[in-house]
């Protein structure tokens, strides 16, 4: 025994809970000091992939211009852009790529929660099936004839997802939120609504509807403007937040409800809570750029092996990937088969694969 | 499972052994006595008061729940697992506190899981994991604990050690239990269930009558004590329908 140590304390009896922390300078414990350098790192990547990803397109434009463009709205004393140019970077440019980090940071985030909340390691935001509602939304605009406004198409998603998110909810009222539940209302919420976009299309025969919505469905970057850019940053905000609030109990829920409660969880509230603002947080996205899957199944995964599985860390660091990741896809999509685009959902899913069987094959899961 | 007339009193720092034969009720029970199930009528009490309207917050300052264990899948580290007992003590926007840390690793140690501490979920045995839950229950500094069959999946060596431990320990402990003769040797009380309601409540030695292993167990059994002089049930045999002995007596 030292001869300092006063009273022995049992730390694990409840009389220990008035200690106050060691007055030693609190000692930031652990590898967080490693995490905040890691995690601004990743802004300080999240930053340049912007700058660097403005500057790819069909139309190449050099750092000068972007520098140029910006410096002349703060009002620097800097000779404007022709009209044109101008218009490229800061009207199309500029809210596509912050629209692709919003809605990849979304996307992401919405992943992880949701993994977490059914604790099946294939949940991703669609599992609620509100992409799929999004569609019924933005097909019925299309074929009604008011798919020419961009505003058309994505109120009627919204519409759409919202609706479908309230069935499920209403479906699931009475009994537990359990995770098995949840991914099954899902399915079913998700298949009528894709019968629904079906039968609509089938029953339309329009062609150019058609082709419309394909490209709609595997989500597009191209229709991002500011106002959208402002609604997505302001939900992607808030709901990413609340998400992150919540990350001790979605730790909690890692063995199951009961579990969680006994560490003091309130599981239906969070649960609803979480339910709530991750179908919000899909819809917006949906509404505004289509269903981009995959980055809400892989980016956690990809984290999680990254920084582990504690939600107060894994989710700040998906949320820096999510954007990171769909800004490069993005861009990928803008230039690889210039000047036609293809629809970045197809490049997530090409990009993504591979990187998910990496993962796979790193835990020894495959 | 219903489980329904249950009078019980337990008083603090006590050990007390939840038995009966399996679907009598031990795990409904335990629920309901850790909040996690209402109970349609009766209440439950905490020193005295009703809990019906407690938050499950203010119930897992007070009790630590161990729920059979379960072949959940996880990336956590053990020592991420034990952490969780602090759950209820955290702000949602504050990471462990140093006091927090100070408290898993006594936990950690409390349980001889000391070196496991980075290990990954999936590679512990079942007995580590059983042993992890338990710390993580500790470290909820709990008044009570509340274990739904610990000793499964432990090896001889750490069932003695977990019963030494929760006997000894300051809280007040509620444990449901399949082995008979750990239950005689290490609880204060015991409390019998049998088709979902109490049969019989108080010392082993009272409530391990052999009428009573014959009629709940069905099993030819008595407790008595082993060549060491501790509590132990023998067992003879099984009891036929019939109520004879189904296999042939030895001697006696």
């Amino acid at each position: 025994m030292s001869a300092s140590a006063t009273e022995p304390v049992d730390l694990l009896h409840p009389s220990a809970r008035s200690l106050e922390s060691p007055e030693a300078p609190r000692r930031r414990t652990g590898n967080t000091p490693r995490l905040v350098l890691l995690f601004v790192l990743g802004l300080a990547g999240l930053a340049v992939s912007i700058v660097v990803s403005i500057r790819i397109g069909a139309s190449q434009i050099g750092y000068p211009e972007i520098g140029r463009a910006l410096g002349w709205r703060l009002g620097l004393d800097v000779e404007p852009l022709p009209r044109l140019v101008d218009s490229l970077i800061w009207d199309l440019r500029v809210p596509r790529v912050l629209m692709a980090a919003v809605v990849g940071a979304s996307l992401a985030v919405c992943g992880a929660a949701l993994q977490a909340v059914t604790r099946n390691a294939l949940a991703d935001p669609y599992l609620l099936g509100v992409s799929n509602g999004a569609s019924t939304g933005a097909v019925i605009v299309v074929v009604l004839g008011y798919g020419a406004t961009t505003l058309g198409v994505t109120g009627g998603a919204l519409v759409g997802a919202l609706l479908s998110f309230g069935l499920l909810m209403v479906l699931m009222r009475r009994g537990g939120l359990d995770s098995m539940r949840i991914v099954l209302t899902g399915v079913v919420v998700g298949q009528l609504f894709a019968a629904i976009t079906s039968l609509v299309l089938m029953a339309s025969g329009d062609a150019e509807a058609t082709r419309a919505i394909t490209h709609w469905l595997l989500g597009s970057m191209a229709p991002s403007r500011w106002d959208g850019v402002v609604v997505c940053a302001i939900a992607a905000a808030l709901g990413i937040t609340l998400i992150w609030l919540c990350a001790n109990a979605l730790d909690g829920f890692s063995f199951g409800a009961d579990t969680a409660a006994s560490l003091g969880v309130n599981v239906r509230a969070t649960r609803v809570t979480l339910l709530i603002v991750t179908a919000v947080l899909t819809s917006v996205a949906v509404a505004t750029v289509g269903a981009i899957g995959f980055v809400g199944l892989i980016v956690p995964h990809g984290v999680r092996f990254l920084v582990g599985p504690l939600h107060r860390v894994l989710l700040p660091f998906t949320a820096l990937v999510g954007a990171i990741f769909l800004v490069w896809t993005d861009a990928l999509a803008r230039v690889a088969f210039a000047p036609r685009e293809v629809p970045v959902g197809v490049f997530t899913a090409l990009v993504g694969v591979p990187l998910f069987l990496l993962v796979l094959r790193k835990r020894g899961e495959l | 499972m219903i489980v329904h007339d249950v009078d019980l009193d337990v008083r603090p720092h006590e050990t007390v052994g939840l038995i009966g034969p399996n679907g009598s009720g031990k795990s409904t029970l335990l629920r309901c006595v850790a909040g996690l199930r209402a109970p349609s009528t009766g209440v439950v009490r905490y020193d005295g008061e009703d809990i019906s309207g407690w938050s499950r917050r203010q119930v897992a300052r007070r009790i630590a729940f161990v729920e059979q264990v379960s072949h959940a899948d996880s990336d956590l580290r053990l020592i991420d697992v034990v952490g969780l007992g602090r759950t209820p003590f955290r702000d949602p926007w504050r990471g462990p506190t140093v006091i927090d840390r100070l408290v898993i690793e006594a936990a950690v140690e409390r349980l001889g899981l000391t070196g496991l501490e980075e290990r990954q979920w999936s590679t512990l045995s079942g007995g580590e994991r059983q042993r992890a839950h338990i710390a993580r229950a500790l470290a909820q500094q709990p008044y009570g604990i509340l274990l739904d069959e610990p000793t499964n999946h432990l090896d001889v060596r750490h069932q003695f050690e977990l019963m030494e431990l929760l006997a000894g320990s300051e809280a007040t402990v509620i444990v449901a239990l399949h082995d008979l003769s750990l239950a005689a040797r290490y609880c204060d009380r015991l409390v019998l269930l049998d088709g979902g309601t109490p049969v019989a409540a108080g010392t082993p030695d009272e409530v391990l009558s052999r009428d009573r292993l014959r009629s709940v167990f069905e099993m030819d059994a008595e407790l008595g004590t082993d060549a060491l002089g501790n509590p132990a049930v023998v067992y003879r045999s099984p009891i036929s329908a019939a109520g004879r002995p189904t296999a042939r007596r030895t001697a006696t």
